[in-house]
């Protein structure tokens, strides 16, 4: 086929333009996140004191962390989904639970502390976290990668990678309500570790997947 | 230079709200640059410059498919050379080439007159042949015979809307044939 004849082909093909990736990305995330809290309460269930808890500074400062990640990778994200953007001036953004975290164990710190440090960084639930983490990931990572296939990413790895810092962040934010561990030692710890995991397997999904 | 890139930018944003001669009038006009940046980046790979007509028909594909994710309040240039930049890497490496791709390449500053002699692309034409009948048949008719929607409608005793729809389906199977390809 000649080029011409391509070019007048595209010119005659008057669909509207697809819809934004925002909006897809959203459509399918809000379609997986009943199925990951369906695995929540199937396998985990909410901690029973969590009416208690909720007056514990630190046991909410899990949910501003991981909300935190999950909202500036969404950002990151829809950025990366354009083809001429690039990730300068945007990790930063990533940033902010880090961020976060640091503030969160400094105060933990200056605080006095029943149990010792370590005792706190290993906790009771690191093995379910590690687990849970990852697995009520998969359906939110499925769902943000099948949003950002919507749209040009020319990082697919990249892009992959914080599709899967995005899922983690959420999965986090359901396993939070679980977890009776609330130092956020604990929550540098395991929690990172999980969303590491996460991480690399968006990767190495979204740089088969994301090309377009 | 700079008026070029206005006048790219104001055509795709009657296209995005409908124009098609806009559209086709700035697919036209950006051909030639696009031409003249594959081969540079072709000879700077180490691969013949005639294959460049394929690199082209992938970027005006992908400029269709994903223009979307262009924003009408930013300039239309630096878009189109990413995703131009990005198939150009991608059709090396598909070729297992190491890719060394000069942003220059792709640069703003592209000068303005390219080779005038047009060389004849293939892969388009061959993943056309495995499409499902129907979405061939309408490209065919449409980008081969020339034919209108409503022509391509009569011939095949389809509704225009039906055209319409095999027409977009085969432009994007295309687009995913000549990607895994």
């Amino acid at each position: 086929m000649e080029t011409d004849q391509l070019i007048r082909t595209l010119a005659a093909d008057s669909s509207r333009p697809a819809r934004p990736v925002s909006l897809v990305l959203a459509l399918a995330l809000l379609a997986a996140m009943p199925v990951s809290l369906a695995m929540l309460f199937a396998g985990l269930g909410v901690r029973p004191d969590v009416m208690r808890a909720m007056h514990n500074p630190f046991f909410d400062l899990k949910f501003a962390v991981t909300l935190a990640l999950a909202i500036s990778a969404v950002g990151v994200a829809l950025h990366l989904s354009r083809p001429e953007a690039s990730l300068r001036g945007w990790a930063w953004l990533l940033l902010i639970p880090a961020g976060l975290l640091v503030g969160g164990i400094t105060s933990e710190m200056m605080l006095p502390q029943n149990l010792p440090m370590m005792t706190r960084l290993i906790g009771s639930n690191s093995r379910v976290c590690l687990t849970a983490v990852p697995l009520m990931s998969m359906p939110l990572l499925a769902a943000a990668l099948i949003g950002l296939r919507h749209g040009a990413p020319t990082r697919p790895a990249v892009s992959g990678a914080i599709a899967g810092l995005l899922s983690a962040g959420l999965a986090a934010t359901l396993y939070a309500s679980h977890c009776t561990d609330d130092s956020p030692l604990f929550v540098a710890t395991w929690y990172t570790i999980a969303t590491a995991l996460v991480a690399a397997i968006g990767a190495a999904i979204g740089a088969r997947v994301l090309r377009f | 230079m700079r008026e070029r890139g206005d006048e790219w930018t104001a055509l795709m944003r009657s296209a995005i709200l409908g124009d098609s001669a806009a559209y086709h009038r700035l697919l036209k006009a950006v051909t030639p640059v696009l031409r003249a940046a594959a081969q540079r980046g072709l000879a700077r790979a180490g691969q013949p410059v005639d294959q460049s007509e394929d690199i082209v028909q992938e970027v005006l594909l992908a400029v269709h498919l994903k223009r979307h994710t262009w924003d009408a309040n930013a300039p239309f240039a630096p878009w189109l050379f990413a995703i131009a930049r990005n198939k150009l890497i991608d059709w090396l490496r598909r070729r297992g080439r190491r890719v060394f791709v000069n942003i220059d390449d792709f640069a703003d500053s592209l000068p303005g007159d390219p080779a005038p002699e047009i060389p004849a692309a293939s892969e388009v034409a061959v993943q056309l042949q495995s499409l499902p009948a129907r979405q061939r048949e309408v490209l065919q008719s449409i980008a081969v015979d020339s034919s209108s929607i409503k022509e391509t409608a009569a011939k095949f005793a389809m509704s225009e809307g039906a055209v319409r729809v095999a027409l977009h389906r085969g432009l994007a199977s295309l687009t995913t044939k000549l990607r895994d390809a």
